[in-house]
């Protein structure tokens, strides 16, 4: 069984969103979706201050069998990017919801965030699948 | 896969089953103005007595001329190994097998050859290989506007002095992608761009270099890969891969070197064979691999420790990444760069030194040998490599015309992509041609010189 937190928020294509303190948004891909990829070798990151609209696809995780865009949660400006990930890619394998985050993104609208799946939601997903 | 033949009735009950009159019907969906309808241009078929006439009058034609024309594709000598090997069985296919790993002698081949262009560009990493060197720039252009992601204005320079028909390709390739090519104009007592005449550029995305350029004239390569880096530019080389034996890769190019490397292979022991078929290559560095299109070999070892060869950094091509891939090439000239690289390893960096000396040498001659004659200008000044533009006295169209009566190819005119060249012909001599060669072409040359003069009026007063 995959781990799906209780405290993240989710999305159709596989990506967790944190709402941190200051009202960003830290994202990456869920525990089920790292499992699917196999191990991941690439990761090509979004630029930071990169406007974005929710789907946009704005990452790419590369695994030993696939390629998998990663797509905005919601409309705002990447306002961080997880470097370490240029040299450590398979930490998205070791540590989906910690290390293995993504990018941060500021939303134009905070209530966006509200409208997002919850864990339960996810977790309705992906046995459907 | 076997064999599924249809017979007449079999295609009518499948039709049936569809719903639709005929296989035409199933096309109606595209609409009428988008459907091509014939091609004007292609003749009827023959059959194969015809055919095999036609091509042998052909062949002869190509095999009696003295061939002085270059403009991209060049006459080299090419040992008798080279197609010898190539030709054999186990090598004879143009495709990268689709069982890839299955043929670990195909693709330690293909390693090998992008061993050999990496070493030749100064690159990291090369492919296996693209169509030829036209469309290999435009996937450069297009990979160039990839990677450089710091640049937003996907505005390509492209110097006048870069073959005209690259030019075209790649506009045909890039123009309905938002993307722009703006030209670089040459300065025309030199023949290359004036590296100080740069305009104030703005967000430039890639700027391209030629060595030589059209004109076999060497450009300020240094000057150049430096300025566009200071714009903020990547730096595409399209280079004639002969001329790298003598001159600086261009890795090594200014400060920080080229980022993209293509050109065609052609020079690399493929026959000119009437235009094709021919290859292109493109090399880059490490950092923009995953912008790179087409097929890559990696070296690897397997479980028993084995050293294998094998297709890597696939995430890139559409068998994997659909319509995000990097290009929708899917194959290469497998067998063009089979050849290319059995000369390459035949004749080693020493061997490929000498053929490019030479033909310089060669060049050198010859281009002594035409500036003697009366009214035969060399175009420009800028250093050459074994290509040379010159002016004539008279419509060229005549000289060449008399000349091919001669058996000779007396270059290739210029004015119909440059109308401020009228009267001029580019003329090459590689390592095939000979002293007596070159007197030949001189003495033709300077005779045709004098009959049109004799028959020119002597007077104005016509003109009245």
């Amino acid at each position: 069984m995959s781990n799906i937190p209780q405290e993240l928020r989710y999305t159709e294509t596989h990506e967790w969103i944190r709402l941190e303190e200051d009202g960003t948004l830290t994202v990456g891909i869920t525990d089920h979706a790292q499992e699917l990829l196999g191990d991941i070798v690439f990761v090509e990151l979004p630029e930071e201050g990169e406007e974005c609209a929710a789907g946009d696809d704005v990452a790419v995780v590369e695994s030993v069998k696939a390629a998998s865009d990663v797509y905005a949660p919601v409309t705002g400006e990447v306002v961080a990017i997880n470097t370490k990930l240029t040299d450590t890619p398979e930490l998205i394998n070791q540590d989906p919801y910690g290390e293995g985050w993504i990018f941060r993104v500021k939303p134009m609208d905070p209530e966006d965030y509200d409208e997002l799946m919850d864990a339960d939601a996810y977790q309705e997903l992906i046995s459907e699948e | 896969m076997p064999f599924i033949p249809h017979t007449e009735d079999d295609i009518r009950q499948m039709l049936e089953a569809i719903g639709v009159e005929s296989i035409e019907d199933l096309f109606d969906e595209i609409p009428a103005n988008l459907r091509a309808g014939g091609l004007a241009n292609v003749p009827e078929g023959l059959n194969e007595m015809a055919i095999g006439r036609l091509m042998r009058e052909r062949a002869a034609a190509d095999a009696r001329t003295l061939c002085f024309a270059g403009a991209g594709a060049y006459e080299h000598h090419i040992p008798a190994a080279v197609w010898e090997i190539a030709t054999r069985g186990e090598y004879y296919s143009a495709y990268t097998p689709y069982q890839a790993e299955a043929s670990q002698g195909t693709l330690q081949l293909l390693y090998e050859y992008q061993t050999m262009m990496a070493r030749l560009t100064g690159m990291d990493v090369s492919n296996a290989s693209l169509y030829d060197g036209a469309s290999a720039l435009a996937e450069s252009v297009l990979m160039a506007v990839r990677a450089n992601r710091k640049s937003k204005s996907r505005r390509i320079l492209l110097p006048r002095t870069v073959h005209p028909a690259y030019r075209k390709v790649t506009h045909t390739l890039v123009h309905q992608q938002g993307i722009t090519l703006e030209e670089l104009p040459f300065d025309p007592e030199r023949g290359i761009v004036d590296p100080a005449a740069l305009p104030e550029a703005g967000d430039v995305t890639a700027v391209v270099i030629p060595l030589p350029n059209y004109f076999g004239a060497l450009e300020e390569v240094d000057a150049l890969t430096d300025w566009a880096h200071a714009q903020g530019a990547l730096v595409i080389a399209v280079v004639n891969p002969t001329a790298l034996a003598i001159l600086k890769p261009p890795g090594e190019w200014g400060e920080k070197g080229a980022d993209i490397v293509c050109g065609d292979g052609q020079p690399l022991g493929v026959p000119l064979s009437s235009g094709g078929p021919y290859f292109g290559f493109l090399c880059c560095r490490q950092p923009f691999v995953r912008q790179m299109p087409g097929r890559l070999i990696g070296r690897t070892t397997d479980l028993d420790g084995k050293t294998g060869y094998t297709l890597t950094l696939q995430a890139r091509e559409q068998h994997i990444r659909r319509s995000k891939a990097t290009s929708n090439i899917c194959t290469n000239q497998g067998l063009l760069v089979t050849a290319a690289t059995i000369y390459m390893a035949l004749m080693g960096p020493e061997g490929l030194r000498r053929v490019a000396a030479a033909s310089h040498a060669n060049t050198r001659r010859l281009v002594n040998a035409l500036e003697a004659i009366d009214g035969v200008h060399k175009l420009f000044d800028a250093p050459f490599f074994h290509e040379a533009a010159f002016r004539f006295a008279q419509p060229v169209a005549g000289l060449q015309e008399a000349l091919a009566a001669e058996g000779i190819v007396a270059g290739v005119g210029l004015e119909a992509d440059y109308p401020e060249l009228g009267n001029s012909l580019l003329l090459c001599a590689t390592e095939t041609k000979t002293d007596a060669d070159i007197d030949q072409l001189a003495g033709h040359i300077r005779q045709f010189g004098k009959r049109s003069d004799s028959t020119r009026p002597s007077g104005e007063f016509r003109m009245a």
